[in-house]
């Protein structure tokens, strides 16, 4: 199964803004957060295919899947 | 000795020190301009006539040491929107005024010569005084100047040409601790100030303190305050990336108004996102964290440097990126950072005249993406005041009436900011609803419909947006009165010492007992000034909506138009 990976922010760093990754099906979002090394602790938002999503999520094929640390502005 | 009121005439040319009456005392900041303003303005009155006024107020607690308390606050009625308007801004003026013992300045009356003037505060009082060097300068030409005349650390209020110009997208600048400039931007309050013919305003810094009623409290609650804002993650990543991290969120959430509000995708975002721009700065020597404010914790500004490694901007902000970036399809941040120059010197708000050159370019004037053709036209058109110069120096509504435009993003005529109100619904009621145009930061429910602050309220849904933007609305108004800068609002939200702790600080400051709910009760008074204002001037609720584009044509990705109905958005006010 066929999905991107896309990283912001500080979660950059030592990683990579996009990757394409080939998963199993039945990965979910938190699994994802947890095979890069990023304390889930840190995370602020996720996001699959430009929609909020939750940890426990699983993707599907072709799904683009966003990881921001906790960030605001304004 | 009591804070008193300076009353500045401009039509006697005469000055006068007044008690603070008795309804005044526990007002500060956008309270107090807006009291002030409801107060002694009539609500139909001419923006930019004689009968309009122009309050400057710090916060409650700007002058003392607590964290983050540097705001100033400035009103009058908008010659953009036609409503009661406030803006606030760091710099140093605000702490410089409450040292002084200036609780506000109002300025009224419109001289009745052509003669331009200046107004010179220091600890003997204000003087009136007539100014010609400086006249038709940009704001930075003013702050050197005063640099010289007066003395480095002399703060300084000041209009460049727009605001002489009397153009609606003036804002009002206000030096900074580095000699640069922060802005009362929004809703041509510059042209306001030029309306009265007063070019700048200096404050000479004195060694007075402000009054504590409780010191010892006041230290331990401030020591509380800052410890929220510091160890919260998003002033971690606001001193990092600064407020333009958000291009990339905004972007993947698909509410990135691009294109003049085209499309909710800008193809160009990594280029202009808070990740390249803090590459960019780190790479060119500039300083990723700059405090626009003494005692600022958070440090979102920024020292932006071209490639020759010198100054080019700070205080360099997602709003203004934004539009100048993907509404306007300019994928370069070095001409976005000169253009940002260019308007703070000019005096221009970022927002509404980047918006305008977006509606501009849809008609024609110039291409999408023409970074360099805004810069010139700034330079060559606006600062000039030619007759096109003056069309978009007065907004995006303006641009959209002279060239035929209907795809004009304006609520109240005033532009509406960086996220798209179609897919983020709770910043669509704020657009609608507040009592000052379509302004983000009047509740700003990205927090919650986006970043995950305060809760989750979906942002495509119509359920809980008009809940989560009255209760912004109301705790802004509140914060707004305080001096403090709005970003404490995220410490605010889910840091449940930081607010008990803010209270805690007015308390100490002036010896009284607030509660919470004290402070939720002054925001929906101001809301409520606010709003009575603008029906005394004719505005009723079919005013509070947006755009018919926005329910006319979906954007993407997601293909929502706006629907939330008319009567939805007036319950809004069911407080």
């Amino acid at each position: 199964m066929k999905i991107t990976v896309k990283l912001f922010a500080y979660f950059r760093e030592n990683r990579f803004l996009r990757e394409d990754q080939d998963l199993p099906a039945g990965t979910t979002v938190g699994d994802i957060i947890s095979s890069l090394g990023i304390d889930p602790e840190e995370v602020g938002v996720t996001m699959i295919n430009s929609r909020h999503c939750a940890l426990d999520q699983a993707v599907q094929e072709n799904d683009q899947v966003a990881i921001f640390p906790v960030i605001g502005g304004g | 000795m009591a804070d008193k009121i300076y009353r500045i005439n401009m039509s006697t040319l005469s000055t006068a020190v007044e008690e603070v009456p008795a309804q005044w005392q526990g007002h500060g900041g956008r309270g107090l301009t807006s009291t002030i303003i409801a107060a002694e303005v009539e609500p139909s009155c001419h923006p930019l006539g004689p009968g309009n006024k122009l309050v400057f107020a710090p916060g409650l607690l700007s002058g003392t040491t607590a964290a983050n308390s540097g705001r100033l606050s400035c009103g009058a009625k908008s010659p953009l929107t036609g409503t009661i308007k406030e803006a606030n801004a760091g710099g140093t003026s605000a702490q410089l005024l409450a040292r002084l013992g200036i609780k506000a300045l109002i300025i009224e009356g419109l001289p009745q010569e052509e003669r331009w003037y200046s107004l010179a505060i220091d600890e003997q009082g204000i003087t009136i005084n007539e100014e010609t060097e400086l006249i038709g300068k940009g704001n930075y030409a003013v702050i050197e100047a005063m640099g010289q005349r007066i003395g480095a650390k002399t703060g300084v209020i000041s209009i460049g040409q727009a605001g002489e110009l009397k153009m609606s997208g003036a804002n009002i600048s206000i030096k900074d601790p580095d000699a640069r400039i922060r802005s009362c931007g929004r809703g041509g309050l510059g042209a306001v100030m030029g309306s009265k013919r007063i070019k700048y305003i200096s404050i000479v810094p004195t060694d007075k303190k402000v009054a504590i009623a409780d010191p010892e409290a006041f230290k331990a609650a401030n020591r509380t305050f800052a410890k929220a804002l510091v160890d919260n993650p998003i002033s971690q990543a606001l001193g990092q990336y600064g407020t333009n991290v958000l291009v990339n969120i905004i972007n993947e959430a698909g509410a990135l108004p691009t294109r003049n509000f085209t499309t909710g995708q800008f193809e160009g975002h990594e280029e202009i996102s808070g990740e390249t721009m803090y590459d960019t700065i780190v790479e060119r020597g500039g300083k990723p964290k700059h405090n626009c404010h003494a005692g600022c914790v958070i440090n979102c500004s920024q020292v932006y440097n071209g490639p020759d490694k010198e100054y080019r901007t700070s205080g360099f902000e997602y709003e203004s990126i934004w539009a100048m970036g993907a509404d306007c399809c300019v994928d370069n941040l070095d001409y976005i950072a000169q253009a940002d120059n260019l308007m703070d010197d000019i005096g221009l708000d970022t927002i509404e005249t980047s918006v305008a050159f977006g509606v501009a370019m849809e008609a024609g004037v110039l291409e999408f993406g023409d970074g360099a053709g805004i810069c010139r036209m700034l330079s060559e058109e606006i600062a000039q005041g030619t007759p096109l110069g003056r069309i978009i120096g007065n907004g995006a509504g303006s641009v959209g009436r002279a060239f035929g435009v209907t795809r004009v993003p304006v609520v109240k005529n005033q532009a509406i900011p960086a996220y798209d109100p179609r897919a983020i619904k709770g910043i669509g009621i704020t657009y609608a609803t507040s009592t000052q145009g379509a302004d983000h930061t009047m509740g700003y429910t990205i927090a919650t419909n986006i970043l995950g602050v305060g809760g989750s309220v979906d942002p495509l849904s119509h359920e809980g947006q008009v809940e989560l933007s009255r209760n912004l609305q109301i705790a802004t108004a509140a914060i707004d009165s305080t001096g403090m800068c709005l970003f404490i609002a995220f410490a605010a939200l889910d840091d449940a010492n930081c607010l008990p702790a803010l209270i805690e600080m007015i308390n100490a400051r002036f010896g009284i007992n607030l509660t919470a709910d004290d402070v939720t009760n002054l925001g929906k008074t101001i809301l409520k000034t606010e709003r009575a204002f603008n029906q005394a001037a004719g505005f009723t609720n079919l005013d509070d909506r947006l755009p018919e584009f926005f329910s006319q044509e979906p954007i993407a990705p997601h293909n929502v138009v706006w629907d939330i109905p008319g009567e939805k958005i007036d319950t809004f006010w069911d407080f």
